[in-house]
């Protein structure tokens, strides 16, 4: 994804679907200049204003998938480091995994947020190329799982809920992270977290990229960003997958239902926070208020419950995902289908659904079974 | 295997294609021919080197199992394909359809068995149902097996061949992963004890949740075993691979697995755990 448009006064960058955005804000940019030599501009830009405001509510009300992954991605969206710099008072970061190193993607702090004093836990992506670089562009190794779970372990025993930020676009896969165990730190997590004495809220509020998001992703609640996405792979990866062509990702994207109202119509979001109008980075501070609002509100309701109700409904949450009462998202596009009596399809499956007595089934398990696939 | 060309060396996880029809076959690690039927009674291991080939959930059973013992509960159940999955010219309730028909109901087959007369759950991945992806049914199915191992106080068997979460079934699939987990937690508290076996290939969602939660990993020789596949990584990092990367012998040395299992031994090492571990 590449921005091509900037504002040269407002630093804001821009996506590839919002040309008409950038030439408003363009607009009014030029106007507030004159005004700042003497000319009376006043109408003029609340009009351009009104348009402006108009125009991106039209946009982000309509976004398609594909969109919404870029809007997560954007370089200007808040990180980890914001939230923790404007939301959390007094935060104390707390370094190291006690077995091999220190995870920068992974950052830990002990803080306070609202009257809460919590431990919070966030995925850190960067914001320049040098930070970029010193946390792997957001890809957590498996000390930083490690890290994590050692800091939720300490969060259990002095009694301090736990607040994780999800913003990774998937663990590092590399060899290092390999021969330290990247599958046995996620693995251990998803085993530990569930049963921790504290309540847990998670909130995606970027990308939520697979098992690396999921890895600091159980808890009480989950909750996602009006415009951040969670999935089980990116839509490049699934792109790689089905057409052996990466670049076919917003088809992808569609398919994978990875936007918040469609999780949240599957069942597996408990709420989705809204963003400011043209997503966070247009407000950041506005959509950070948003989150604490979740947060201290969830906490309140959370601390509430005794701490054995609390597990079993956090065990019933998870046990509900793809059992028998799953939502299911109706077809985007019906399938166009050949009437019975024409389609190729539909005359093989009735051919093989009565087998002729006197043909040998093939057994399906033979050892030359074509359908092995990844 | 051969040295190869610089580039991608043939880790791939796609089917072997080396394997001729017929009576006679390859073996892809010593490159000899081999007479189908001897490698067949020979557990599907080659008799010249070793080399453990793919099997099925159905052949694993077969070998694993006392026979007749397998009990198997809920086969019939199917996955309601919760996103309508379409992208292109792939309709996922059709493919699912498609193996229905074959006979394949799903890519995890669970129930109660006799292994050398010890009574255990076991949960066996089949590789060949859409690479033995953890989909809805996979994660349903492991769940009931580990609740009926808690109320039986019985052992639990898992033996894993994946390629990971299913990719059509979204976030649903990718929380099976915290499902299993989360239902392994509970069999911890519980104090039972659970062998997870590890077989070419174990990867993604897969390794990152049950399969590495054993109280005792067991792994076959030369299984492909990691968390992000082979492809993956070199697409990442643009680096040749080291020779016997994410292979058992890899993470038997960096502490990974318990120990290394041949296909031959692995029911006497199993009943011997449970004689050890087991209530």
């Amino acid at each position: 994804m590449t921005t091509q448009i900037e504002n040269t006064t407002s630093g804001l960058q821009y996506l590839p679907f919002e040309g008409r955005i950038a030439e408003l804000d363009a607009r009014i940019a030029e106007l507030r200049e004159e005004m700042a030599q003497g000319h009376d501009h006043g109408g003029e830009i609340r009009r351009l204003q009104q348009m402006l405001a108009e125009e991106l509510g039209r946009l982000y009300a309509h976004l398609t998938p594909w969109q919404v992954v870029q809007v997560a991605r954007h370089p200007q969206r808040p990180l980890f480091r914001d939230y923790l710099n404007l939301m959390v008072k007094n935060g104390r970061e707390l370094h190291g995994d006690r077995c091999f190193g220190d995870d920068p993607a992974i950052v830990t702090a002990l803080g306070q947020i609202g009257r809460d004093k919590v431990l919070v836990v966030g995925q850190e992506k960067g914001r320049d190329v040098k930070e970029k670089i010193a946390v792997n562009f957001g890809c957590p190794n498996p000390e930083g799982y490690r890290k994590a779970l050692a800091k939720m372990k300490l969060a259990e025993k002095f009694g301090l809920p736990i607040v994780t930020f999800i913003d990774t676009p998937g663990a590092y896969p590399g060899i290092g992270a390999e021969e330290r165990g990247q599958a046995q730190a996620i693995a251990m997590n998803l085993r530990e977290m569930p049963r921790l004495r504290v309540p847990i809220i998670c909130i995606v509020i970027g990308e939520g990229g697979s098992g690396g998001a999921l890895g600091i992703g159980v808890g009480d609640r989950l909750a996602i960003l009006q415009y951040a996405y969670y999935s089980v792979i990116s839509p490049e990866g699934c792109a790689g997958i089905l057409w052996r062509d990466g670049s076919q990702a917003d088809k992808a994207a569609e398919s994978l239902r990875l936007t918040a109202p469609e999780l949240k119509a599957l069942g597996l979001v408990d709420a989705v926070i809204p963003e400011s109008l043209g997503g966070a980075h247009r407000n950041v501070h506005d959509t950070i208020y948003n989150v604490e609002q979740y947060i201290t509100r969830t906490l309140r309701d959370l601390k509430r419950t005794r701490i054995e109700n609390l597990l079993e409904n956090r065990f019933r949450r998870l046990r509900a995902i793809g059992g028998a009462e799953q939502r299911v998202l109706p077809a985007r596009y019906a399938k166009p289908r050949l009437p019975d009596r024409v389609s190729a399809e539909a005359q093989l499956r009735r051919a093989a659904s009565e087998p002729a007595p006197d043909v040998p089934a093939v057994s399906p398990f033979g050892p030359d079974d074509p359908a092995a696939e990844t | 295997m051969a040295k190869t060309k610089p580039g991608w060396d043939g880790y791939s996880l796609k089917r072997r294609r080396e394997m001729p029809e017929g009576l006679w076959m390859a073996c892809p690690s010593c490159q000899n021919m081999l007479y189908r039927k001897t490698v067949e009674e020979n557990l599907h291991v080659c008799p010249e080197c070793d080399h453990h080939f793919r099997i099925d959930g159905k052949e694993r059973l077969r070998q694993l199992v006392d026979e007749g013992s397998f009990e198997e509960q809920v086969a019939e159940m199917t996955s309601t394909d919760p996103l309508a999955f379409v992208a292109g010219e792939t309709c996922y309730a059709d493919r699912i359809e498609a193996y229905k028909n074959k006979g394949c109901h799903e890519a995890m087959r669970v129930g109660k068995a006799f292994i050398r007369g010890r009574g255990v759950m076991l949960a066996v991945m089949d590789f060949a149902f859409l690479g033995g992806s953890m989909g809805m049914v996979v994660g349903e199915k492991f769940c009931l097996a580990v609740d009926r191992a808690i109320e039986e106080v019985l052992p639990l068997v898992v033996v894993s061949a994946s390629g990971g979460a299913r990719m059509h079934e979204g976030v649903v699939s990718l929380g099976q992963m915290a499902k299993t987990s989360a239902a392994l937690a509970r069999f911890d508290d519980a104090g039972g004890l659970f062998i997870s076996v590890l077989t070419d290939p174990t990867t993604g969602g897969v390794t990152a949740s049950f399969a590495m939660l054993g109280d005792v990993i067991l792994a076959e020789p030369r299984a492909l075993i990691g968390f992000a596949g082979p492809r993956t990584i070199y697409e990442t990092i643009k680096i040749e691979l080291p020779e016997g990367f994410q292979r058992s012998e890899f993470l038997l040395e960096h502490g990974f697995v318990d120990m290394i299992v041949h296909r031959r031994d692995l029911r006497s090492e199993i009943g011997r755990l449970i004689d050890y571990c087991g209530k």
